[in-house]
């Protein structure tokens, strides 16, 4: 069990590039992430926030540098795979839920990856949908939803598996500015209940501000810190 | 849900390309089935023609088809002499036509023949075959295409043949064919005084490596064989199974290609989606395996609606008067189980790059360029 305080997710002196190294996209990136923290990465579009979080996450490898997130290196595949199984909870700007299934089966693909038992599965996501405000749509498709109520299913989606990290890439993004908020407060009180340390990329300075602690982040450089 | 029912999710949702990859496979099976339960069905005809109340068969060496064999008629009455024999019937293949049907199989036996005693007669008796010189006896169903009485005259090649009677036998090859005593279905065919072959009864089967002697010995052109061993050793028995399986096993090649083509569509169209799967802990081998169960899915629907048209097929083909009661098709289990594994062996083969491609999918890029 993690204590509030220990390190979460420490990144040291991490490089990352595209197209055969020709676009460098992290340049010698170094963070430390504190369990139950709330840390925005603020910046630009095309900062590097999106592929700071995705090295976090396990979805890509960096060149260079040090990672280590909940005590597993996510360059080696096995503890990428379990990083994503156990550990991390990813929602993306685009909900990325999958089409023509239900509310419930979206929400239940994470717990189908690691052969978690339907009844105690069911009894998550019904709890989840309760606090998130969507226990009347889990039998609804997902072209049923609108922007919010999808956003809130991949919320419960991240969250299903009981993880310790969130990383969140401008989840409301792509959401009116009401919704937005409601979204984002959502996301906040969550953490709280739950105890999941939060990373969120975010280029809006108000939901940056409402975070615990801002790190920017300007041409793959950490900045302000 | 469980992880299973994600294949019938996703083949759910994509109904179209579902119905094109089990309709290639079931055109494959129910061809496979059709050409395969025919061929057998038509080879077990003829297995039971020479074998009717037979152990041993005699006939030419080296004739590439039975057609083509001779066997002295002095040949078969010494083989009938021979202690250890019981019984041996001379029979000659050949082929006639009539108006409206170039092809009908012709039976030249003499009257003690086994299958006369077997037959069901309708018309006129055992004891009327060879009786009268100038009359032939038709098979039930030849009778029936040829629309022919017994008594009546009909046009067999250039000749006129009054019909002495009609039988109904088992078997499909005899019920289509048309029937001649011996000596005249010899001169009709131009052969006087040779069979085709001759089909032996020994007294005690178990003597049947000394009569295998005595014929290799006494008439050195002869060739005898057991009835099994002439079944798996018959060229043209060979042929046809291989022909068979070779025009079967292509039609399951481009069903497996359709498949291949089905899958391949459904993963790069689900890209995303499959990162979104990796993202939420799917392993490669749990993406593969999705995809890997789709095509199985796939193969055992392809499977269900190919054995159902074939079986249609094989139950409506007797009943087409053109095929002259030819068709008697025969399923066996050994068929029908490689049927079964051919399909999902084709599926799975052609799941094989769409599964590989898919459990290769990096989450990062695809969720970045898509």
């Amino acid at each position: 069990m993690s204590e509030r305080g220990n390190l979460i997710a420490t990144v040291r002196n991490v490089w990352k590039s595209y197209d055969q190294g020709r676009v460098t996209v992290l340049q010698d990136v170094s963070l430390e992430v504190r369990v139950g923290e709330v840390v925005a990465l603020w910046g630009a579009s095309g900062s590097g926030k999106s592929t700071l979080l995705h090295l976090l996450g396990g979805l890509d490898v960096p060149d260079r540098g040090e990672l280590q997130v909940c005590g597993l290196d996510p360059r080696s595949e096995e503890d990428r795979l379990k990083l994503r199984r156990h550990h991390l909870g990813f929602v993306f700007q685009l909900h990325n839920l999958i089409p023509d299934l239900t509310v419930e089966e979206n929400v239940r693909v994470p717990a189908l990856a690691i052969g978690r038992p339907a009844g105690e599965t069911l009894a998550r996501i019904q709890e989840l949908a309760a606090q998130v405000g969507i226990s009347h749509r889990l039998n609804h498709r997902i072209q049923d939803l609108s922007g919010g109520e999808r956003q809130r299913t991949a919320i419960c989606r991240a969250l299903v598996n009981a993880p310790r990290l969130l990383l969140a890439d401008e989840p409301t993004g792509s959401l009116d500015e009401k919704t937005g908020d409601a979204v984002f407060g959502l996301l906040k009180s969550l953490a709280t209940k739950e105890r999941i340390t939060v990373i969120l990329a975010t280029h809006e300075r108000r939901f940056a501000e409402a975070c615990d602690r801002i790190v920017r982040v300007r041409d793959g450089r950490l900045v302000d810190v | 849900m469980r992880f299973l029912s994600l294949v019938f999710t996703n083949l759910r949702r994509h109904r179209l390309r579902a119905f094109i990859g089990v309709a290639g496979i079931a055109f494959g099976v129910a061809a496979m089935l059709t050409i395969l339960a025919i061929v057998n069905g038509a080879i077990g005809m003829f297995e039971r023609i020479l074998s009717t109340d037979s152990h041993f068969l005699v006939f030419e060496k080296n004739v590439s088809d039975l057609f083509f064999s001779s066997v002295p008629d002095e040949d078969a009455k010494a083989m009938a002499a021979l202690a250890v024999v019981e019984s041996a019937h001379p029979l000659l293949f050949g082929v006639v036509s009539s108006p409206g049907f170039p092809v009908i199989t012709c039976f030249g036996l003499d009257p003690a023949d086994p299958r006369l005693a077997k037959a069901e007669w309708r018309t006129g008796t055992r004891a009327d075959f060879g009786a009268r010189r100038g009359e032939i006896f038709l098979g039930s169903r030849a009778a029936e295409f040829l629309g022919a009485k017994a008594g009546g005259d009909i046009a067999i090649g250039p000749a006129t043949f009054r019909v002495g009677g009609i039988f109904k036998t088992e078997n499909g090859f005899e019920d289509g064919g048309v029937f001649l005593p011996m000596k005249d279905a010899q001169e009709f065919f131009h052969k006087p005084g040779v069979c085709s072959v001759v089909a032996v009864k020994l007294r005690d089967q178990a003597r049947g490596a000394e009569f295998k002697r005595d014929i290799e010995s006494a008439h050195p052109r002869l060739i005898a064989l057991e009835n099994r061993e002439f079944n798996q050793s018959y060229n043209s028995f060979r042929i046809l199974k291989m022909t068979a399986w070779a025009v079967g096993l292509c039609a399951f090649l481009l069903g497996g290609l359709g498949v291949a083509n089905t899958m391949l569509l459904s993963v790069f169209s689900r890209i995303r989606e499959i990162a979104v799967l990796r993202v939420c802990g799917f392993s490669q081998r749990q993406v593969s395996a999705l995809i890997f169960g789709e095509a199985a899915a796939v193969a055992a629907g392809g499977l269900v609606v190919g054995l159902s048209l074939g079986s249609a097929v094989l139950a409506i083909l007797p009943h087409i008067p053109q095929f002259q009661g030819y068709v008697q098709a025969s399923v066996k289990p050994v068929v029908l189980l490689g049927i079964v594994v051919t399909s999902l062996v084709t599926a799975v083969v052609g799941a094989i790059y769409p599964a590989r491609f898919a459990g290769s999918i990096q989450p990062a890029e695809a969720l970045r360029y898509e």
